[in-house]
């Protein structure tokens, strides 16, 4: 072969720290996973809201105002169950401790997992409510034929932005039944 | 390409290539076949948007044909062919004997028809090809994508890995083997701009390689990095992509500033006007690539604040963008300009880019977006830019270098009038596609309302018009290669400046096997 | 692959007499709208203030557009070397450099302002006068009224161009593929807020005339809202690619007056109509219903399509057991492309398209089904 180019250290050297970059870069890529989450908590992108407890509720009740929320439940592709809140709206104070429920029943003949997935719309409010308790945390395992009454504790934050009156609280439930994850596309 | 000294005989030459100049040779003619592959993608699509109501196509192959389309273009058509024209050129402008890693350079090639025969046999696949677009958002491309998305995944991987070794290869060649004397700020703007790109796809494609695997594992190991259900998120997948995706379009766009940047100060006969200006404003249009990715996402329910950071940053762009353009505006004036075939397509590319550079300030707006976004006015933006901008400065750069390549001339007339011809067909393709789109046409439908029709079918036209225009070029080219009129001078053009001009005509197969002086 | 010589042919011989059609008569649309060329500013004051900017920036990008292509063409004209011109050898210029560096941040600074303002008021989060939720689905959408008096019902609403149009002849067709089985209705001058959300993929609602385009992102709910100040009829389109038939599911939103509103969330409040239909009277609505619900997978003749979608003609669920064909369509097929539509339609309009799958193309159940039955079947849970 009639290269007569000689690779010196110099190369190698340049070439095994462009190589560490590309393996830096690569690993960047997965690094964004949890940097992303991390922003999305802290800023609330997304409308996502905590996914732990929250302990902290010694904040006095603000009676100079009432808050809005709206709760909203809503099938994934596929998910059988009957999902819904039992209260649609209920007005709060910031900083008063509340509690609502989300009903749920799986119809089918056999056992099912399901998983809710909470969103806040206006997306800049969700920094600002904070669950206590939350059936989100959990995936919840029904019979066939069970049904139930799943519990929310929430608090408002009393430093929500004055023009925030309407909080509107989502919940995409999905099926995660082990097994039935399978891809979507069906060939049959 | 004419008579050579010293290459091996038959197959054994290609296979096992580690000449710079076979290489490049290789990974043009490849860009050229996926060139004519994407191009036929697009004409089916054109086809069956010639008239509303559905003809030819189902809408799965239709989308399939989008997404073959951009993917092939991208990575298959104009990423390889600048890295072809990178292996021929950067050795003779620097005054280097070859590439500074032979071996792998050969590699990197050898890795991109098996790329592109894993995302091509995808169509034949059980359920079809991959069919979620170019973007492959999550969860279409995971949950709900068809089998074939495994092969497009690979045959991502693959290709990621030879551009990643390309580039590895420009960088190690331009910091290593430079000729005494050639200085950084000596080197012609296309290593310049080379060089950045390099860097860009460094720090970029492994990124991507990153967002498929993670796809991968979604749809084969039970992790949720993309959906919801598990705590992860879909949105995650378009910042991760766009990451990735805002400096790809610069990978495109930046070495055809450098042919640009080569080719008008030697048929202006004057010296590149503003050179420092223009490396300068190339590194901060790659830096700012790197912050200003979420433009594309403005209607996914980003805060307020996100929104307004990624407008501003974006708009930024544009100004070391009209750097570039006034400074090539300045090279001409007070020239002595001729216009052969190169000096038409780049002026092609000053006119028709700078339009793509103003509705891209437009698209940066983000309010203004709301209603921009997804319409045919994005893929009137996109092609403006990637097509007379990368596509056009190609075309130039062929012909440009295609005497000092094989030691013949191409048929000038026959170069205009292609020329001419894609010049008249981009625009009646493209030019209405604004209308549609600000009139409010979405992109990627297989079949439209009618009163979009009369547009649709003058672009449909205006694409068969360009898309034969390439057949133009393809004969040209052979042509020239076969039986075009010899050229003895070195220089080849006039005003031709730079090392590549000083070796022989042909450029013999080994070029500065002794380093020049450069002063 | 998919080119049939039928379709070859229908293609090249319908190209001429379009052409005729296309640039000769206004048969085919609104003359008004057929060369429309610019941005609609639409029917709310966002939408006009975003018209507003749009052509302020088209302006000023006209305006820099002379200043460079202007001296290009002059450069182009007077300085060639076939005038006998000398080219000259300078190359650098500080003044020159420096000002097509420093005065472009002044002009983007004029255009930021304006954009800004507009962007916080397109997030506005004062309350609204009515919430709609809007939810995506593979290739529909869903339109739920979230009533501030406790009213509350959903829609599922469906394009309802026929696919033989589709396939066939759509020059004649008024709003061809911008038309559905059942449009939102909305308010005159009052503030409706979307609360906009997806089922499987992501998809956009975007209605250019109501200046709202949104990503509907599944487990994400998005909002965006508007203030309509005209009555009329608003068409739009799903602008996020979802899979085959995105192309498919438009969006129609009728602004109406108040009392037109107020009987129209009346109306739709009342319960399904859960009395008994005769098999005629299921067989017509569910020919309709299958048409806009089923006919994009399974075919208008229940063919399906080959390798992707199961045929109904002659399925062993189709003309077996009633209560394994409820259980497919009630509760959809884990890990296939075939929802649960328990969610989706009423129990009237699941009877009538179960028992026109069961009857139609050959297909001889010869049982039908009535809402109660399936009203049954949901609570009573398992088969």
């Amino acid at each position: 072969m009639a290269t007569p180019v000689t690779k010196t250290k110099v190369q190698r050297k340049l070439v095994g720290k462009l190589t560490l970059l590309v393996l830096c870069m690569f690993g960047f890529g997965f690094a964004l996973v949890p940097l992303y989450d991390l922003l999305c908590e802290i800023t609330g992108i997304n409308g996502k809201t905590n996914t732990v407890a929250y302990t902290d509720i010694k904040q006095p009740v603000d009676t100079s105002r009432e808050i809005n929320v709206q709760f909203i439940a809503i099938n994934n592709d596929k998910m059988s169950w009957a999902f819904r809140p039992t209260a649609r709206t209920i007005k709060v104070n910031p900083g008063a401790p509340t509690e609502t429920f989300f009903y749920a029943k799986n119809p089918m003949d056999y056992q099912m997992t399901g998983q809710a997935v909470p969103s806040v719309s206006p997306a800049r409010a969700a920094a600002y409510f904070h669950k206590v308790e939350c059936f989100c945390f959990d995936q919840q395992i029904l019979e066939s034929g069970e049904d139930v009454e799943m519990g929310l504790q929430f608090v408002i934050d009393n430093d929500l932005p004055d023009d925030v009156r309407t909080i509107t609280l989502t919940y995409t439930l999905f099926d995660v039944t082990e097994d039935r994850v399978a891809s979507a596309y069906s060939l049959n | 390409m004419g008579e050579h000294h010293g290459p091996e005989k038959g197959i054994k030459r290609w296979l096992l290539a580690t000449n710079h100049k076979d290489i490049g040779t290789m990974y043009l003619w490849f860009s050229f076949a996926m060139f004519l592959i994407g191009g036929a993608f697009a004409m089916i699509i054109r086809a069956e948007l010639f008239q509303p109501g559905m003809q030819l196509v189902e809408p799965d192959f239709f989308n399939q044909m989008t997404t073959l389309h951009g993917l092939v273009m991208v990575f298959g058509a104009i990423m390889p062919s600048f890295v072809g024209l990178a292996n021929w050129m950067i050795p003779m402008m620097i005054g280097a004997p070859d590439m500074a890693l032979p071996r792998m350079n050969n590699l990197s090639f050898w890795l991109l028809p098996f790329a592109f025969a894993v995302l091509l046999s995808s169509l034949f696949m059980e359920g079809g090809a991959p069919n979620f677009g170019w973007t492959f958002y999550a969860p279409l491309s995971t949950t709900y994508g068809p089998p074939s998305t495994t092969f497009f995944i690979f045959g991502v991987h693959i290709m990621g890995a030879s551009s990643i070794m390309g580039s590895i290869n420009i960088i190690a060649t331009v910091m290593n083997l430079r000729a005494p004397g050639m200085t950084y700020m000596k080197m012609p703007l296309f290593v310049w701009t080379w060089v950045i790109t390099a860097f860009l796809l460094i720090a970029v494609m492994p990124v991507l390689a990153g967002a498929v695997t993670m796809m991968l594992m979604d749809i084969h190991f039970g992790t949720s990095f993309f959906s919801a259900a598990g705590g992860g998120d879909p949105v995650l997948f378009q910042h991760i992509f766009w990451f990735f995706g805002h400096p790809e379009v610069y990978i495109i766009i930046l070495p055809a500033f450098g042919v640009v940047s080569e080719i008008i100060p030697t048929f202006a006969r004057k010296p590149l006007f503003g050179y420092a200006s223009m490396v300068y404003a190339t590194a901060s249009i790659a830096f700012l690539s790197f912050i200003v990715w979420a433009h594309h996402m403005y209607t996914t329910g980003m805060p307020l604040a996100g929104e307004l950071y990624f407008m501003y940053a974006t708009m930024l762009i544009a100004v070391p963008t009209g750097v570039k353009v006034f400074n090539w505006v300045a090279t001409m004036y007070d020239g002595a300009l001729t216009f052969e075939t190169p000096m038409l397509f780049c002026l092609g590319f000053l006119f028709l880019f700078t339009m793509g550079g103003f509705t891209g300030l437009m698209l940066s707006i983000a309010p203004a977006d709301f209603q921009y976004h997804d319409t045919y006015f994005v893929v009137a933006h996109f092609h403006y830019v990637m097509v007379a901008g990368a596509i056009f400065s190609m075309t130039a750069a062929v012909y440009y270098w295609l005497p000092k390549w094989c030691g013949r001339m191409y048929n000038e007339t026959l170069g205009k009038a292609q020329f001419w011809i894609s010049f008249i067909g981009f625009n009646l393709t493209f030019f209405p596609q604004h209308f549609v789109g600000l009139a409010g046409m979405p992109r990627r439908i297989p079949d439209y309302a009618l009163q979009f029709a009369d547009f649709n079918m003058m672009s449909s036209i205006g694409a068969f018009i360009y898309g034969g225009s390439q057949l133009f070029f393809l004969y040209n080219v052979i042509a020239t290669i076969r039986s075009g009129e010899k050229v003895s001078d070195d220089k080849v053009w006039e005003g031709a400046n730079g090392l590549e001009w000083t070796v022989p005509t042909p450029a013999p197969f080994h070029t500065f096997s002794t380093p020049p002086e450069v002063k | 692959m998919y080119l049939s010589v039928d379709r070859l042919k229908k293609f090249t011989f319908r190209p001429a007499l379009m052409l005729f059609v296309l640039f000769s008569t206004g048969a085919i649309a609104d003359p008004s709208q057929r060369w429309q060329l610019n941005m609609s500013p639409g029917v709310t004051e966002l939408g006009q203030k975003i018209y507003d900017l749009h052509m302020a920036v088209t302006i000023i990008c006209c305006v820099i557009a002379l200043f460079v292509f202007i001296p290009l063409t002059i450069i182009i004209v007077k300085h060639r070397k076939s005038t006998g011109k000398q080219a000259a050898t300078w190359h650098e210029n500080l003044f020159f450099e420096l000002s097509w560096t420093i005065i472009p941040f002044f002009i983007l600074g004029f255009m930021a302002y304006p954009s800004t303002m507009t962007l916080i008021e397109a997030y506005d989060t004062s309350d609204s006068d009515i919430d709609i939720l809007v939810t995506g689905y593979q290739w529909k959408w869903k339109y739920e009224y979230l009533g501030k008096d406790g009213k509350n019902f959903s829609f599922m609403s469906n394009l309802s161009t026929p696919r033989d149009v589709i396939y066939g002849d759509p020059t004649e067709r008024e709003n061809y593929l911008l038309e559905v089985d059942e449009p939102l209705l909305i308010p005159v001058n009052q503030k409706t807020r979307f609360l906009v959300t997806a089922a499987d993929v992501i998809h956009a609602w975007w209605v250019p005339d109501l200046a709202v385009k949104k990503d509907a992102t599944p487990g994400y709910i998005n909002e965006a809202y508007t203030i309509p100040t005209k009555t009329g009829t608003y068409r739009g389109q799903c602008a996020e690619l979802c899979g085959k038939d995105h192309g498919f599911m438009p969006i129609v939103v009728k602004v109406v007056e108040q009392a037109e509103f107020d009987a129209w969330v009346e109306e739709k409040s009342k319960a399904v109509d859960l009395s008994p239909k005769t098999f005629d009277e299921l067989m017509a609505l569910g020919k309709d219903l299958y048409a806009t619900n089923c006919a994009a997978c399974h075919g208008v003749n229940g063919e399906g399509i080959a390798g992707a979608f199961p045929g109904l003609k002659g399925s062993p669920i189709a003309v077996g057991d009633m209560t394994g064909h409820l259980d497919i369509v009630v509760n959809g097929k884990p890990g296939t492309a075939m929802a649960a539509y328990g969610s989706q339609l009423d129990a009237l309009k699941l009877a009538a398209i179960i028992t026109y799958e069961r009857n139609a193309w050959g297909n001889n159940a010869g049982d039908s089904v009535q809402a109660t039955d399936v009203l049954n079947y949901m609570n009573g849970g398992a088969k």
